[in-house]
């Protein structure tokens, strides 16, 4: 089975296509030494993320095990998650700051 | 680790030997380009700015253009002056001296009596210090000795998930053996910068990393431009990066794990031995020449989209974990670091591999950029011309 898309931290929502997925297509990956597979429900371009999970409007997509924005609308499992429907949320940085 | 070096007076020592012809303004330029053109040996870089500037943007052109002199990888400087630029050529030589013992001439150009003039002094002046650097002998240094600078540019999705990581091996491998490495680009470790912040040795430099990015946001804002919506640039969306959150977590881990001994503002050396970070803008040439500024003898770049581009005092090593990348632009790709996205290698083997061409380097082997003698700069500004 072609591994062909890589998910970077466990907790991720989405993994990342490393080859043109078409609509149908499974899409396998690896969590540990498991291999894992998720048909795809749109076309994915190389490089691009694919919901491993139905993820709610305004709900985070996690990558890399952190949160890199937020979804504009309901995003289906299996369906593409790029900059069209993921925005970016401004950070609390007096609230990382270390009390010395 | 041991690796061939020029020895200098102060400081690191050199891995290229280079006669740096140095513009003091833009209306240099020119000159100092056809001087290096005629001397074996010497190198010029385009300065774009130099005039008519507000304070801040003086002090910055001031920091990179002694900053590049006093870099270990140059010889000799010969200055190309106007005559009615903000700091003068005879001016900019004080303040070089006053750094640095090696040679350094300048010639102005309204002084001199024009260009022709000017080029026939600038290369006689070029030709001796190039003969002269041709008798320096190379000397082994230890690995310690080096100081690598950490870019990355045309970001797509594989920087994240491949070269950046191996970059980062690379980085961890050499700090351990006691060299210095450093990260710039600080408006990218924005969404990440908590994730980086972790490895602050101190929780001071914890919260100058926060900081760093707070002031960053602050800035543009008073720009009147959002971080986010410059960031992520276009190509990098079409290259599957869809926030700069995203983005900034990928970036951040060319720089490895070990602990951040320092924070540095743009062009400013290194005090400390160690992983280092400088805050400068995400524009990856801008970027750069404050890191060569600040002394680095070399550079690893890390590209996803492709990158031509190269420097003219420090080698600069282009790597690629985009298999379509580098097939497309093997003519500017020093590295094909696409197994690890194709599973067929482990970013910490690639970053382990790594280290052999950054030995062949520092012992003088060119990167392709280096080979086409390539000298992209970009100035950072906080204000327009006055």
């Amino acid at each position: 089975m072609e591994i062909n898309a890589l998910l970077m931290g466990t907790t991720d929502n989405v993994v990342t296509c490393v080859t043109d997925i078409r609509a149908g297509e499974m899409v396998n990956y690896k969590k540990g030494n498991e291999i894992l597979s998720i048909v795809a429900e749109q076309d994915i371009p190389y490089c691009h993320k694919l919901a491993l999970v139905d993820i709610p409007a305004d709900g985070e997509v996690i990558k890399y095990d952190e949160s890199i924005g937020k979804v504009s609308c309901h995003i289906k499992k299996g369906h593409l998650v790029d900059h069209t429907n993921l925005f970016s949320v401004p950070r609390d940085y007096d609230a990382e700051m270390i009390k010395l | 680790m041991q690796f061939w070096g020029y020895r200098r007076s102060e400081g690191r020592p050199g891995i290229r030997n280079h006669v740096l012809i140095l513009p003091t303004c833009a209306c240099g330029s020119e000159s100092a380009r056809i001087i290096a053109s005629q001397v074996r040996g010497a190198v010029n870089i385009v300065f774009n700015t130099g005039c008519s500037d507000v304070q801040a943007n003086t002090d910055m052109s001031q920091k990179i253009l002694t900053g590049f002199a006093c870099n270990p990888n140059v010889y000799g400087v010969v200055i190309i002056g106007l005559g009615c630029e903000t700091v003068g050529h005879d001016k900019l030589a004080e303040k070089i001296r006053k750094m640095t013992s090696k040679p350094v001439v300048s010639f102005g150009i309204q002084d001199e009596g024009g260009t022709l003039k000017t080029i026939e002094k600038g290369v006689r002046a070029a030709r001796e210090m190039a003969m002269e650097a041709g008798l320096q002998q190379k000397e082994l240094f230890d690995i310690s000795e080096l100081y690598m600078g950490i870019e990355c540019g045309g970001s797509d999705a594989t920087s994240g998930l491949g070269s950046n990581p191996a970059t980062g091996e690379l980085s961890d491998l050499l700090v351990d053996m006691g060299a210095t490495t450093c990260m710039s680009e600080s408006i990218e470790w924005i969404g990440g910068e908590h994730v980086l912040a972790k490895r602050a040795a101190t929780p001071e430099i914890h919260n100058q990393i926060i900081q760093v990015c707070k002031d960053y946001e602050a800035h543009l804002l008073a720009a009147g431009q959002d971080c986010r919506a410059g960031q992520p640039t276009p190509g990098n969306k079409a290259g599957g990066l869809s926030t700069l959150d995203e983005k900034s977590l990928g970036c951040i881990r060319k720089n490895g794990t070990r602990p951040i001994v320092e924070v540095l503002e743009q062009a400013v050396p290194p005090s400390k031995h160690g992983a280092v970070v400088m805050d400068t803008a995400g524009y990856d040439i801008s970027s750069v020449t404050s890191m060569v500024a600040s002394g680095c003898q070399l550079v690893i770049f890390t590209t996803g989209r492709g990158t031509c581009t190269g420097n003219a005092i420090a080698p600069v090593l282009k790597v690629t974990a985009n298999g379509r990348t580098y097939k497309k632009m093997e003519d500017n790709m020093d590295i094909d670091l696409s197994p690890i996205i194709r599973g067929e290698k482990t970013y910490q083997e690639m970053g382990k591999e790594m280290l052999q061409n950054i030995y062949d380097i520092c012992n003088g082997k060119l990167t392709k950029a280096e080979a086409y003698g390539f000298s992209d700069i970009a100035v950072d500004h906080v204000c327009r011309f006055v």
